[in-house]
C-alpha cells in the first residue's frame, strides 16, 4: 500500500514560502494514500498559475495545460479511461475568470472528477493583478483605485448550475482539507472543492488570519444538512461564502458516465480499434 | 438521348427542396448513374432562395456542372436567379400556381404544371415535391417506378398509405408532363447507367466513416457550418463501439479535451470550421508542445469572422499551417475526393499516433457537403499504426524517477505511455521541458527539445503526398489545386486540351510538410503553373513559391463569391491568362 511519501517527488515547488498551496499539494497526497490509490492511478490535471504547477510536484502521472482549460483537459482524460482517479487543479482565475465558462459546464455534466480550486483572491503569477474573487474596493496593481467589480461566488454559481458536490477548505486546516478531498474523489460525479490558499505576496488583506477570524464549519452549524440544496444556498448567502466542511452533496444523481448510451464499461483506451468486415458492411449499405 | 444531365430544383428554404433533390438524386443513384449535388443555402431555417444543383452522368462526376438542363421552379425568384445558368434547349418546369415567367430571347421552354394543385388533388399540398419528381421523370423518359423504393426509404415509416399516395403523385406528374412534351424536348432522353449499387454521400459522411474505420472513439465537438454532420455521425455510431461524444461549451473545450482523451490513450478527434479553428489555436499548440497526437478536422467555409458561412471557400490554408504561437511539428492533410476523404481521414489518427503531433484534416464546403457518388470503400485498406506506443510491462524505474517520455532520439519521436501505466509516471506541460517532462528553460535543454520535436516530420511518410495526372514531359501549363476543385481543374483540362495546349495536372493532398520533392520536378518542367484555388490572396500559390520558388512562373486563378469553381470557370481564366502571358496581374480573379 502506498503511503503518502510515495506521492512526493524531489521537484522543489516555485512557490513562495508560505503559499496556501503547500497545503493543498499534502493535502491531495494524504488523501491518495487514504484512500488506497497508487500513484500510477492518479492523474492530476493543472491549469496555468502558481497553483498550476501543482501537477509537477506530486508523484503521480500530471498534465500541465493551458491557462483556464484544465476542466476540457480532466474529462478528456476520464472519458478515455474510467478507472484513472482524475484530480483538476488550478487557481481562482484560471477556474472562475478565463476558464469560467468550462467551469458550469463541468458542473452541469457531472463527469467523475474532482476539482480543486486554490481560491486566493488575486493573480500572483502575474504579480498582483485583481482576481474575480476579489473583493469590491480591493486594490492591486491592475485596481489601483480599488475594484470596482464584485466578487463573485463560486459555491452559489455551482449550487445554482447543478452541482453535485460542492465543498469548500483552507490551507491551515490540513486534516479537514484532506477528508474533503477523500470525499470529492468518492463521489460519483463532478466535485468542485474551493479552498482558500492565501497568497502570502501578494494579497495583504485575505491573509490566514482574516480567515481564521471569519470561517466557520456547516458542521458547527446546528442541524446543517448538506444534501439540502436550499440551505445550502442560504447558509452560503448568509455567511458571505465564508463557510467551510461539504456544503451540498447529491448522492442519487448519476454521472455523466454512468447516463452516456453504449459507454464502454471498460476503459475506453482499451477498445478494440478495428472492426469487423459485417459491421463496415452494414455502416456502409446505410449510404447505398 | 444524353449521357450527362444537369438539373436543379429551388424554392423558399424549409418548403422541401432539399428532400425534393435528395428523392430524385438517391433514385438516380440506385441505377447506376453517378451523381454530383451541391446546394446553395443560406444561414436560416425557413425563407430564403434554396437550390439544389444535381448533375446525373453515365461517368463519374466530381464537378458542378457549367451550365443547366432542366430547371424545376417553385417559385419566381428561383426562375429570376437560375435563368441564367439554362442552356440552349434546356427547359423550366415549374408550377403553375404562381404563373410562372421566363425571360425572352433564349431557346429555353416553359412548362406550368399545377405541382401544388395536382397534389392537394391527391390529399396533401404538401406532396408538389413529388409531383415535381414526376414530371421530371417524363422528361427524362424515365418510368416512375424508378423512385418506389426510395419513396418507401423515406415514408415507410408513416405507412403504406403515405408511401401509395406519394407514389400516385409522381404518377400523376409524369402524366400531366407527357401530355404536354413536345418533340423538342425528346433529346433529354437519359442514356442508360449500368445499375451498379454505389454509396451515394457528402463528404462529412465519409469523413465520420473514416474517423471510426481508423479507430476514433471519443468525440468532443461544438456545432458548426458546415461540420456539424461529422458529430452528428458519431453521435449516432459510436455508441456501437462503446464511444462517445460530447458536445462542449465551446471549440476551446472541445479540442482541449481531445487532447485529454488522446492523452490517455483513445483515439479521439474534434471537427469545426474557421471560426471554431481560431479558437483552437492555443490548444493545437499545446498537442504540439506535449506531443499529444490529435486530429482536428477543418471543413472551410467562407471567411472571415463568419464570413460566408454556407458558402465555398479555400481560405484557412495558411492559418492552418500557421496559426499556433511558436513553433511545433504539425501535418496538414487535404483529401481531393470523398474515397480519399475516408481513407485519410483514418490514417489521419496513424500519423498523429506515429508522430505525436496535431494532424489538420482540411475539408472545404463543396467537399464536406457536396453529395455524390461514391465508388466502393475498401476497409481491408485501413491499417492501424500505433508508432512508439508502449504496450505491456514496463521494467521499473529508479526510485522517483519520471519515464522518459521526451527522450531526444534520432527520428525525435519518444516512446510514449498512457496514464495509468505502473513504471510510466512522468509529467506532461506546455512549459518548455526535459526528457523526464519536468520544466526545464536551459538553452541546451530547450535546443535540444526544440530539435527534436522539429525532427519529427524531416522523413515523414505519407502514402501520396500529390494527386498527379502527367501526360506531357514537359508541359506548356501545369494546374495546381486541393481539396474539390479537381474536379473542376480535371475537366478545364480536358478542354484546354483540345485547344492544343498541353496540361499537366498536380492536386496537393499534404500541404505541410510540403511535399517539395515531389512538387519541385514537376514545377521546373512546366512552361507556365497556374494555382486554382478559392480564396483572394493566393494561399497556395504563395506557399508553392516559397517551397519551390519559381515565382516568375506561377500564376493565380481565384474565387471567392462564395460559389463552387465551375470547369467553365477554370478553363476561361486559363485561357486569358495563357493569352496574355507573362500575366500583367498575378491572378485572374472570377
Amino acid at each position: 500500500m502506498a503511503t503518502f511519501k510515495d506521492f512526493r517527488n524531489d521537484v522543489k515547488p516555485n512557490w513562495c514560502p508560505g503559499c496556501g498551496d503547500f497545503s493543498v499539494q499534502a493535502a491531495i497526497q494524504r488523501a491518495a494514500a487514504n484512500l488506497g490509490l497508487e500513484p500510477h492511478e492518479l492523474a492530476v490535471i493543472s491549469g496555468i498559475g502558481c497553483s498550476g504547477r501543482i501537477s509537477g510536484y506530486i508523484h503521480s502521472y500530471g498534465f500541465h495545460g493551458t491557462h483556464g482549460r484544465v476542466l476540457p483537459l480532466a474529462q478528456g482524460v476520464k472519458m478515455a479511461n474510467r478507472d484513472l482517479t482524475v484530480i483538476a487543479a488550478g487557481g481562482d482565475g484560471d477556474g472562475f475568470a478565463i476558464g469560467m465558462g468550462h467551469t458550469v459546464h463541468a458542473i452541469r455534466r457531472n463527469i467523475d472528477i474532482t476539482y480543486i480550486v486554490m481560491d486566493n483572491q488575486i493573480y500572483g503569477l502575474t504579480k498582483g493583478q485583481t482576481s474575480p474573487r476579489s473583493a469590491a474596493g480591493f486594490q492591486t496593481k491592475s485596481t489601483p483605485h480599488g475594484s470596482i467589480e464584485p466578487a463573485l461566488s463560486p459555491l452559489e454559481i455551482a449550487l445554482s448550475a447543478g452541482a453535485t458536490f460542492v465543498a469548500q477548505g483552507f490551507s491551515s486546516d490540513l486534516k479537514e482539507l484532506t477528508s474533503l478531498i477523500e470525499e470529492g474523489v468518492k463521489h460519483k460525479g463532478f466535485a468542485l472543492i474551493n479552498v482558500f490558499s492565501p497568497c502570502v505576496t501578494y494579497n495583504k488583506v485575505n491573509t490566514y488570519e482574516w480567515f481564521k477570524e471569519r470561517l466557520i464549519k456547516v458542521s458547527d452549524i446546528e442541524g446543517y444538512d448538506p444534501s439540502d440544496r436550499e440551505m445550502a444556498m442560504q447558509t452560503v448567502m448568509k455567511y458571505d461564502g465564508l463557510v467551510t466542511g461539504i456544503i451540498y452533496q447529491n448522492k442519487e444523481q448519476k454521472s455523466y458516465q454512468e447516463l452516456v448510451p453504449g459507454y464502454s464499461e471498460a476503459p475506453l483506451a482499451e477498445a478494440e480499434l478495428k472492426m469487423s468486415k459485417e459491421k463496415f458492411a452494414e455502416l456502409v449499405a446505410e449510404f447505398m | 438521348m444524353i449521357e450527362q444531365l444537369s438539373w436543379k430544383v429551388g424554392g423558399q428554404q424549409g418548403e422541401g427542396i432539399e428532400s425534393t433533390g435528395e428523392i430524385f438524386s438517391t433514385a438516380l443513384n440506385r441505377l447506376g448513374y453517378y451523381l454530383y449535388g451541391y446546394r446553395h443555402f443560406s444561414s436560416r431555417i425557413k425563407g430564403g432562395h434554396t437550390n439544389n444543383k444535381i448533375r446525373v452522368s453515365t461517368k463519374p462526376v466530381r464537378a458542378v456542372a457549367d451550365d443547366l438542363d432542366i430547371l424545376v421552379a417553385f417559385d419566381q425568384e428561383t426562375i429570376d436567379f437560375n435563368f441564367h445558368e439554362l442552356r440552349d434547349g434546356g427547359i423550366v418546369i415549374a408550377d403553375a400556381k404562381f404563373n410562372p415567367v421566363i425571360p425572352e430571347g433564349k431557346g429555353v421552354a416553359l412548362y406550368a404544371v399545377p405541382f401544388t394543385d395536382i397534389a392537394t388533388q391527391l390529399g396533401n399540398p404538401l406532396m408538389k415535391n413529388m409531383v415535381a419528381i414526376g414530371a421530371t421523370s417524363a422528361v427524362l423518359d424515365l418510368d416512375a417506378a424508378v423512385f418506389e423504393s426510395v419513396v418507401v426509404d423515406t415514408f415507410g415509416r408513416k405507412g403504406a398509405q403515405v408511401v401509395e399516395k406519394n407514389m400516385e403523385a409522381i404518377r400523376a406528374g409524369a402524366q400531366y408532363m407527357k401530355e404536354q412534351l413536345d418533340g423538342s424536348t425528346k433529346t433529354m432522353k437519359l442514356a442508360k447507367a449500368d445499375g451498379k449499387r454505389r454509396m451515394f454521400m457528402i463528404g462529412n459522411d465519409a469523413i465520420a466513416l473514416g474517423a471510426i474505420a481508423g479507430g476514433a472513439r471519443f468525440m468532443a465537438a461544438y456545432p458548426i457550418t458546415p461540420a456539424s454532420e461529422i458529430m452528428e455521425y458519431l453521435i449516432k455510431k459510436l455508441p456501437d463501439f462503446g464511444g462517445a461524444v460530447i458536445q462542449t461549451e465551446d471549440e476551446i473545450a472541445a479540442c482541449t479535451m481531445a487532447i485529454g482523451a488522446n492523452y490517455a490513450g483513445v483515439r479521439a478527434f474534434t471537427a469545426s470550421a474557421g471560426p471554431g479553428l481560431s479558437l483552437m489555436a492555443e490548444a493545437i499548440g499545446l498537442a504540439g508542445m506535449t506531443e499529444t497526437p490529435l486530429v482536428v478536422v477543418d471543413t472551410q467555409r467562407g471567411g472571415p469572422s463568419t464570413g460566408l458561412p454556407t458558402k465555398q471557400e479555400q481560405s484557412d490554408l495558411l492559418a492552418m499551417i500557421y496559426g499556433t504561437h511558436g513553433e511545433i511539428p504539425k501535418i496538414v492533410m487535404a483529401p481531393s475526393t470523398v474515397e480519399e476523404a475516408f481513407y485519410d481521414m483514418a490514417e489521419a489518427f496513424n500519423l498523429a499516433e506515429e508522430y505525436q503531433c496535431p494532424v489538420i484534416f482540411l475539408s472545404d464546403l463543396q467537399l464536406s457537403l457536396g453529395k455524390q457518388t461514391v465508388e466502393p470503400l475498401d476497409y481491408d485498406r485501413i491499417e492501424i499504426r500505433r508508432g512508439k506506443l508502449m504496450n505491456g510491462e514496463l521494467p521499473p524505474l529508479p526510485d522517483k524517477d519520471n519515464f522518459k517520455r521526451y527522450e531526444v532520439t534520432p527520428d525525435g519521436v519518444s516512446p510514449r505511455v498512457l496514464p495509468g501505466t505502473k513504471y510510466g509516471i512522468h509529467h506532461v506541460t506546455g512549459v518548455e521541458h526535459a526528457e523526464t517532462g519536468r520544466p526545464s528553460e536551459t538553452a541546451a535543454n530547450r535546443r535540444a527539445q526544440m530539435e527534436k520535436r522539429m525532427r519529427k516530420l524531416e522523413h515523414i511518410h505519407f502514402p501520396t503526398p500529390v494527386h498527379k495526372q502527367l501526360r506531357h514531359e514537359e508541359p506548356d501549363l501545369l494546374l495546381v489545386g486541393f481539396l474539390s476543385t479537381r474536379g473542376a481543374i480535371e475537366e478545364a483540362m480536358e478542354r484546354l486540351e483540345q485547344d492544343g495546349v498541353k496540361v499537366n495536372h498536380a492536386h496537393i493532398r499534404l500541404l505541410h510538410p510540403f511535399p517539395v520533392d515531389d512538387v519541385r520536378p514537376l514545377v521546373e518542367k512546366a512552361k507556365r503553373v497556374v494555382v486554382v484555388e478559392q480564396n483572394a490572396t493566393g494561399q497556395l500559390a504563395n506557399l508553392l513559391k516559397m517551397n519551390v520558388g519559381h515565382a516568375d512562373k506561377i500564376a493565380s486563378v481565384l474565387k471567392f463569391d462564395g460559389n463552387p469553381f465551375l470547369p467553365g470557370d477554370v478553363y476561361t481564366k486559363c485561357k486569358e491568362l495563357l493569352a496574355q502571358w507573362p500575366p500583367l496581374k498575378i491572378s485572374a480573379m472570377m
